[in-house]
């Protein structure tokens, strides 16, 4: 399969008045054509972040790609210039924000906001802008979309400037949309209505998705591939099969089992603590210190990724034969 | 928005009234006022306000007729130059103070909202701390010293610029600095502030990952937005510059209405003092209005939210 | 410390097997590094001090406050004795900051000065909060038509140019240290109230008040204890701001003729007799009111921005 996106060992910092907050510390992932990848994780774990780096949408200062590559169709776009990445986003790369209330403009109308990615990036004359802004609104499932087109922002319902937000986001024919929390803000129905919203504009144009997400039901829904992502790491990775049913690594069991099922008997179970500050990361694993199968090793060094097929990888020292071992007479003992 | 119009004329016109009201009613209790007339010795005089407030009626009359003659807009003889009127006054001084507040509005609001935006792009950096530098302290030195320190610095002992009176483009620079100074530093603090808010705003990063220029950016999305709340404090800079008004005049010598304010204060030439209060009042009332229907037409959310609130 | 921990030589290729034991008490140190919560004035409070530029000017403003009361007092002239002989003498051993056009010691007078227009700003400034605490308070707490009659009443009140308004109270009153300050808060309170009620509705609805009233709390213990504490930041904002305004009010009336009369002088009063000064040399009698007027605003200026973004819960993290 052809990999559109690839990223590799990405690092970025913050420079605050606290000191340097190590958002990403090293983030290795890729995107096939025409799938879709969830990032999961707690706010404050990096992945908008790691979002934002690909768009290089991160405020600088404070923010820093320090290290690592993002290859989009093999250009690496963390040492684009400016100018150049202007090309990029809206056109290759599109984003969708947490919050439709905020993501549009109050002052400016729907219609102008659809169309002004349009006419920044293609030689096309108004009448034909507007045709496409109408298709897209139809795509999108917004009735209407003539008269709604001269309308403001705030005469639309939330999920419905939502899907303003994917109309414009997809007006260009980007090849790859980064979705940042897009059902987050949304009442439980609606979400439901957007999900079904991504898996169509997925079907209709082929349109490869990165999925930012702290809700598991959502990726449940439409992701092909899951990658688990704390304190600036990605810590496991995996098909969506592989990740709900085999999960390895004791975050991702913490993460599931917070999350109501039908299929598991017993209580909910949230996960003890809090993530690990970044202005000091550990040494070690991160999750040491929430984890219940932690060992002296997990708060020392960092564990090295195990490879448990050509799909799934995870990092813990759990993998590891010792800790095998330790396991194995405890459940003897 | 017609309802809400209808309600913001209404208000209008209860503060006016008020102000007349209390205009009235300071100026029956003061000896010396055209209304209570023991201190004058003019003859004269003494008619002409006797005739024009109809002090021989009683006083809820007097009160109506002086009601009437401000709707209808006369606003009575001067005491002090006897063949004047207050209207005579306002005629000849307000073209000119007009022309003043104009060319300091102007000159404050362009440069108020440059530096502000300037000092925003470049956040915490060695413009900002410039702009805002400049800001605060025009925000700090009163008009009258700052007037002051100009003539010294630029008219006498520089002589770049004429000292005093309101005679050709030169003469308008040094009261226009002085005036303009404390509304520019307000509106470039408030630009700066609103600018950096919506500079974090969504629909910003928005238009970034649209790939639009950081100049479409800036001018289509942030602007707009960042000078609404500039124009809501625009009938509180007009206030500023129209009571700074009185000051810089004085000192500049440039006869315009608040110097015949100033000097009516100091005379005690009631019927003035009245005349010039009620008048600057309405101005200032009629510019908040306006004001507040310009904030109206240019916030689309605003339209809405009335209507749907009434 | 890390290389206590993770001497360089092991990396995840060799770790020891002793390692491969059960750690104990991870929430005890998860606890132990999470950083020491503040509370709300403490917070403000460490995040002013960072600010240097506000700590400047409160430094300033409270050497200013020493030097109203104690300046005068130290010194060996009086304020208002006049002197012939020692018209317009430049600042020098004998006269610090000089002698003004009447041979008064202009170093006195600069401290009397600070504390009338002080004691104005200061005035003013609390009988603003004492108005539109009450006013902003029960408008905001009561709501409904109460809120709506009393709003109407702010909004006529705002609408009344306030310079204007005072110019007037004082032409009939006649100027004098307590006309000017009522004529300062007669309309002056209406932006505190403003403040007041907005953060009252807005917190109100929030549950532990909500709380307290299902507990059948009165109303005043309600506003008292639940609501003021709340609202302190934005008032003591507000206040910082009301304090130079009132100051730059009084100089401004001396200058049109409406200031506090000699010889009980003011910035206002000082600067004003000065103008004419600086144009034949004598810059010092000009100068230092000018610059005390200007440092005064100066300060209260920079300590309210220190203190609005200090006070800002949404700038807390």
């Amino acid at each position: 399969m052809e990999k559109i996106l690839e990223v590799k060992d990405l690092h970025v910092t913050f420079t605050t008045y606290g000191g340097t907050v190590q958002a990403v510390r090293g983030v290795d992932f890729h995107l096939n054509k025409g799938e879709t990848l969830a990032i999961v994780g707690e706010s404050g774990c990096g992945k908008s972040v790691t979002s934002n780096a690909i768009m290089r949408l991160i405020p600088s200062p404070p923010g820093k790609i320090t290290a690592g590559k993002i290859l989009f169709k093999g250009k690496d776009l963390a040492k684009e210039s400016e100018k150049k990445m202007r090309q990029v986003r809206g056109v290759d790369i599109s984003m969708i924000f947490q919050d439709p209330m905020t993501a549009l403009n109050p002052t400016l109308t729907i219609g102008t906001q659809l169309i002004e990615g349009l006419k920044q990036h293609r030689k096309i004359t108004d009448s034909e802008a507007k045709k496409r802004a109408l298709e897209m609104m139809d795509l999108v499932g917004i009735p209407n979309p003539a008269e709604r087109m001269k309308q403001y922002p705030h005469q639309f319902s939330g999920g419905m400037r939502q899907r303003i937000v994917i109309a414009i986001a997809l007006i260009c024919e980007p090849e790859l949309l980064i979705a940042d929390e897009p059902t987050t803000a949304l009442d439980v129905t609606i979400q439901a209505q957007i999900l079904e919203l991504f898996e169509k504009i997925q079907d209709v144009t082929g349109v490869s998705i990165i999925l930012i997400t702290h809700d598991l039901g959502v990726v449940a829904k439409i992701a092909d591939r899951i990658a688990v992502m704390y304190a600036g790491k990605i810590i496991e990775t995996g098909t969506k099969r592989e990740i709900f049913y085999e999960p390895q690594h004791p975050y991702t069991k913490g993460l599931l089992n917070s999350v109501p099922r039908l299929d598991t008997k017993g209580r909910l179970k949230p996960i003890d603590g809090t993530p690990p500050d970044l202005f000091s990361p550990p040494e070690g694993c991160p999750f040491t210190a929430r984890c219940p199968f932690a060992m002296e090793v997990c708060n020392k060094v960092y564990p090295k990724s195990s490879n448990l097929s050509d799909s799934h990888s995870v990092d813990c020292w759990l993998q590891d034969e010792r800790a095998k071992q330790l396991l194995a007479t405890m459940v003897t003992n | 928005m017609l309802k809400y119009i209808l309600k913001r004329l209404l208000i209008m016109v209860v503060t006016l009234w008020i102000i007349i009201t209390l205009t009235f009613v300071l100026m029956v209790s003061v000896p010396g006022s055209p209304f209570n007339s023991e201190g004058n010795s003019n003859e004269i005089v003494q008619q002409n306000l006797a005739k024009h407030y109809n002090l021989d009626k009683p006083y809820h009359v007097q009160y109506l007729l002086y009601l009437k003659s401000i709707v209808t807009l006369d606003f009575g003889p001067s005491i002090k130059q006897p063949n004047q009127t207050v209207n005579d006054l306002l005629g000849r001084g307000f073209p000119i103070s007009a022309e003043l507040g104009i060319v300091t509005i102007i000159v404050a609001v362009i440069s108020g909202i440059t530096l502000g935006i300037l000092a925003a792009l470049r956040h915490n950096g060695v413009i900002d701390y410039l702009a805002m530098g400049i800001a605060v302290l025009g925000i700090s030195i009163p008009n009258f010293i700052m007037a002051t320190l100009l003539i010294d610095q630029l008219a006498v002992q520089r002589e770049w610029f004429p000292v005093a009176t309101w005679k050709s483009p030169m003469h308008m620079v040094l009261p226009v600095l002085a005036l303009a100074t404390g509304p520019m530093a307000i509106i470039a603090r408030l630009t700066r502030s609103t600018m950096l808010e919506v500079l974090t705003q969504d629909y910003i990063k928005m238009a970034r990952a649209k790939g639009l220029t950081p100049w479409k950016i800036i001018v289509k999305h942030a602007l707009r937005n960042a000078l609404m709340p500039v124009i809501t404090i625009m009938g509180t800079l007009v206030a500023g510059i129209m009571t700074g008004s009185f000051v810089i005049e004085q000192i500049f010598a440039i006869p315009g209405m608040g110097k015949y304010f100033v000097e009516s204060i100091n005379h005690r030439d009631f019927p003035v003092i009245m005349g010039t209060t009620v008048f600057y009042s309405a101005f200032l009332i009629v510019m908040l209005f306006l004001v507040d229907i310009a904030y109206g037409i240019l916030d689309p959310r605003i339209k809405v939210a009335k209507k749907e609130g009434e | 410390m890390k290389s206590n921990q993770n001497p360089q030589h092991i990396t995840r290729e060799n770790v020891p097997d002793e390692w491969f034991t059960w750690r104990e008490k991870n929430v005890k140190e998860l606890e132990m590094v999470s950083r020491p919560s503040l509370s709300y004035w403490k917070d403000a409070w460490r995040r002013l001090r960072k600010n240097y530029l506000a700590m400047a000017g409160l430094i300033f403003l409270i050497l200013l406050i020493i030097m109203a009361i104690f300046g005068p007092i130290v010194s060996p002239y009086d304020a208002n004795k006049q002197s012939l002989s020692e018209q317009y003498q430049p600042p020098s051993a004998e006269h610090w900051f000089g002698t003004d056009g009447a041979g008064r010691d202009v170093f006195t007078r600069t401290w009397h000065g600070a504390r009338i227009s002080l004691f104005v700003g200061f005035m003013a400034a609390l009988i603003d909060v004492t108005i539109g605490i009450i006013w902003g308070g029960i408008s905001g707490y009561k709501g409904g038509r109460t809120d709506n009659v009393m709003m109407r009443i702010i909004e006529i009140l705002y609408g009344i140019p306030y310079l204007l308004v005072v110019i007037l109270l004082l032409v009939v009153m006649g100027p004098s240290l307590t006309t000017i300050i009522i004529a300062l808060t007669v309309t002056g309170w209406v932006g505190m109230a403003r403040i007041v009620r907005g953060q009252v509705m807005q917190i109100k609805n929030y549950e532990y008040v909500l709380a307290s009233k299902s507990f059948g709390t009165k109303t005043p213990r309600i506003i008292r204890k639940g609501l003021l504490p709340n609202t302190m930041g934005p008032i003591i904002v507000q206040m910082t701001l009301t304090v130079p305004s009132a100051i730059f009010a009084e100089a401004f009336l001396s200058f049109i003729g409406l200031g506090i009369s000699s010889p009980n002088a003011s910035w206002g009063v000082m600067a004003n007799d000065s103008l004419g000064a600086i144009l034949s040399g004598n810059w010092w009698t000009l100068f230092f009111p000018a610059f005390f007027i200007s440092f005064t605003m100066f300060a209260f200026n920079v300590l309210g921005d220190g203190l609005q973004d200090a006070l800002d819960p949404k700038l807390r993290k």
